[in-house]
């Protein structure tokens, strides 16, 4: 098989990002939160300062390192979150059809009209915010892509011969939607996955940034950001660098999304068999 | 033969629901297999054949549905039973394997573990004795190098292995009834005599009756004791499967017979042309009055336009449905 350079690029990216977030202590040169020190205050990029430093003098890069924990966290957690809730009720939804799908449909499309993020806008409201509140209310608002794609599979796929061959053997539904239907729907699922880690990511930025999210001083992307922003124009090196995290791990997610899907795609899977 | 039958089944109805009412898609289907029996169910494509397997195994589903009759697995009524107390009989008692080998096979699960599961499923054994179970299984439809190919996927096997891996899972819990629909249409010609061979040698080691259902008459009458041959959704004529070569009573199934090419014929030569039933099938939304084979029937009279005919008894042995049988 041809590696893709795609899956490549976009692979290295997203293990770079969980690797810097797993070795944080180790790499990071100072306490991103403890270590301020306004002797060394808006220093610009330098090599002690690598990406420079803020207004209350603590290390810029030690807190980006720091913060790809709380972004990855909640890109992976909340996506987890989203995948499980999405699958459960598309599968079921494609699986049984009548009422429960009918429920499941109208259930999606709500989701879908409603913008996620002033959705777990609202839910953050209710929760108020802190890391908890976040994962939980991306985690309730991006479902509906996954339930439409488990949903879509699940009703392909229960008239495949195999499908059908279980039923005939005395397998019960249950049995059938984990053995039969599941692993036949992974290739896209996985592909979704990634991509709506893409956009967790994304969204806790956003959330972070409107103040809604991690609670400072601990550092995420989204929070230094919004930190940043009035300091644009006199110290661009606090929202080019955590701007710039984001933007390669959103990239390297959104890669690795595509080059699953190009390799788990059944089609191209069947013209390299 | 005494006791009570394997499985029973009389007057059986299926309505099939077209939205603006129900027809009978198939009536008055009755017959009866008992045990370690092979009985072959012939027609063509649409006659009832494969609907009436779905409905002994509970598996019909809207728009068709069981409009009367009784259903008896070893003398107990099986057509009202919960769905939970039906899986139980089906893949452990009752196993079905299909015509489409390639599709009936899950492609993202090894061939042992989809064969180990029915143990785990029916048996309730661990999934330790289970592998250990499949290889065995696995090695009883002579598959070669078991131990090895039970990690193998579907993809990798050929269309004769996979319906042997489809037989190995069928007759793992050692069913009592094998109900094989059109088993071998998607094979070689080759693998086709091997499968029917290996498919009636276990099942005659383990005393497992066999419906076969086929379009086949020659296969169905090679493999199977008794024949019923169905048309437009009833059975015209049920016979022991020599004498329906040597003495056709209905006159669908002389057609039948008559229609097969045979070695040395004008036809087989290519210098003449193959006997054949004039006309088609009817819809089954629009089934003739009377007898339904009336309007391709030679020898069809007033009666056989008005009146359906009754099931006789023939003296030779076997059952027919026509007014004017030989």
């Amino acid at each position: 098989m041809k590696l893709r350079a795609n899956l490549v690029i976009g692979g290295s990216l997203f293990a770079l990002a969980i690797l810097v977030g797993l070795l944080a202590p180790w790499l990071a040169h100072t306490d991103p939160v403890m270590d301020a020190n306004l002797m060394n205050a808006e220093e610009p990029p330098s090599w002690t300062w690598w990406f420079g430093t803020d207004d209350q003098g603590r290390d810029i890069y030690s807190r980006v390192v720091y913060g790809a924990r709380v972004s990855l966290t909640v890109g992976i957690i909340s996506q987890l979150i989203n995948s499980v809730i999405g699958v459960a009720l598309g599968l079921s939804a494609g699986y049984f059809g009548g009422w429960w799908d009918d429920v499941v449909n109208a259930l999606t499309n709500l989701m879908l009209a409603i913008p996620s993020l002033i959705f777990a806008l609202a839910i953050m409201a209710v929760l108020g915010p802190g890391l908890t509140s976040l994962l939980i209310a991306l985690g309730l608002t991006n479902w509906s892509f996954t339930c439409r794609i488990a949903r879509a599979s699940a009703l392909s796929l229960r008239s495949q011969g195999y499908v059908q061959a279980a039923t005939v053997l005395g397998y019960g539904d249950l049995r059938i939607m984990i053995t039969q239907l599941l692993p036949n729907m992974l290739g896209p699922l996985i592909v979704i996955g990634t991509l709506g880690m893409g956009s967790a990511v994304l969204s806790e930025a956003a959330l972070s940034f409107l103040g809604l999210g991690v609670r400072p001083p601990f550092p995420s992307w989204g929070s230094m950001l919004s930190e940043a922003r009035e300091q644009i124009t006199t110290a661009p090196w606090l929202s080019v660098f955590p701007g710039l995290a984001i933007f390669l791990t959103v990239l390297g997610l959104n890669l690795l999304g595509d080059g699953l899907r190009d390799i788990l795609d059944p089609q191209s899977r069947s013209r390299r068999t | 033969m005494t006791g009570t039958p394997l499985l029973e089944v009389e007057d059986l109805k299926l309505d099939l629901d077209i939205g603006s009412g129900r027809v009978a898609a198939a009536e008055g289907v009755s017959f009866r297999i008992d045990r370690g029996e092979t009985f072959g169910l012939v027609g063509e494509s649409g006659c009832g054949k494969s609907i009436t397997a779905l409905a002994l195994i509970g598996l019909l589903r809207h728009p068709l549905s069981i409009g009367g009759g009784v259903i008896r697995f070893d003398g107990k009524e099986i057509q009202h039973l919960s769905a939970a107390r039906q899986r139980d009989l089906r893949g452990n008692r009752i196993a079905m394997i299909f015509q489409e080998p390639m599709t009936a096979l899950n492609p993202v699960s090894p061939v042992g573990r989809q064969i180990a599961e029915m143990f785990v499923l029916h048996k309730g054994k661990s999934w330790r004795e289970a592998n250990r179970l499949a290889v065995e299984a696995l090695a009883s439809v002579r598959v070669p190098a078991p131990e090895r190919r039970v990690k193998d996927y579907p993809h990798q096997l050929s269309g004769g292995m996979r319906q042997r891996v489809m037989i190995a899972i069928a007759l793992a819990c050692g069913p009592d009834l094998l109900i094989a629909d059109e088993p071998t249409t998607a094979l070689d010609v080759t693998v086709q005599a091997e499968i029917i061979e290996l498919m009636r040698n276990l099942c005659a080691e383990r005393g497992t009756a066999i419906l076969m259902i086929s379009h086949d008459l020659g296969l169905v009458a090679n493999v199977c004791r008794r024949v019923a041959v169905m048309y437009a959704g009833r059975i015209v004529e049920e016979r022991g499967s020599a004498d329906i070569f040597r003495a056709p009573s209905h006159p669908y199934t002389q057609g039948l017979v008559a229609s097969l090419p045979r070695l040395g014929s004008r036809a087989a030569l290519g210098r003449g042309r193959l006997q054949e039933i004039a006309g088609v099938v009817p819809a089954i939304t629009n089934f003739p009055e009377g007898c339904r084979f009336n309007p391709r029937c030679a020898q069809a009279t007033e009666i056989c336009r008005t009146v359906a005919p009754g099931t006789d008894l023939l003296e030779a042995g076997g059952l027919v449905r026509c007014h004017h049988h030989a």
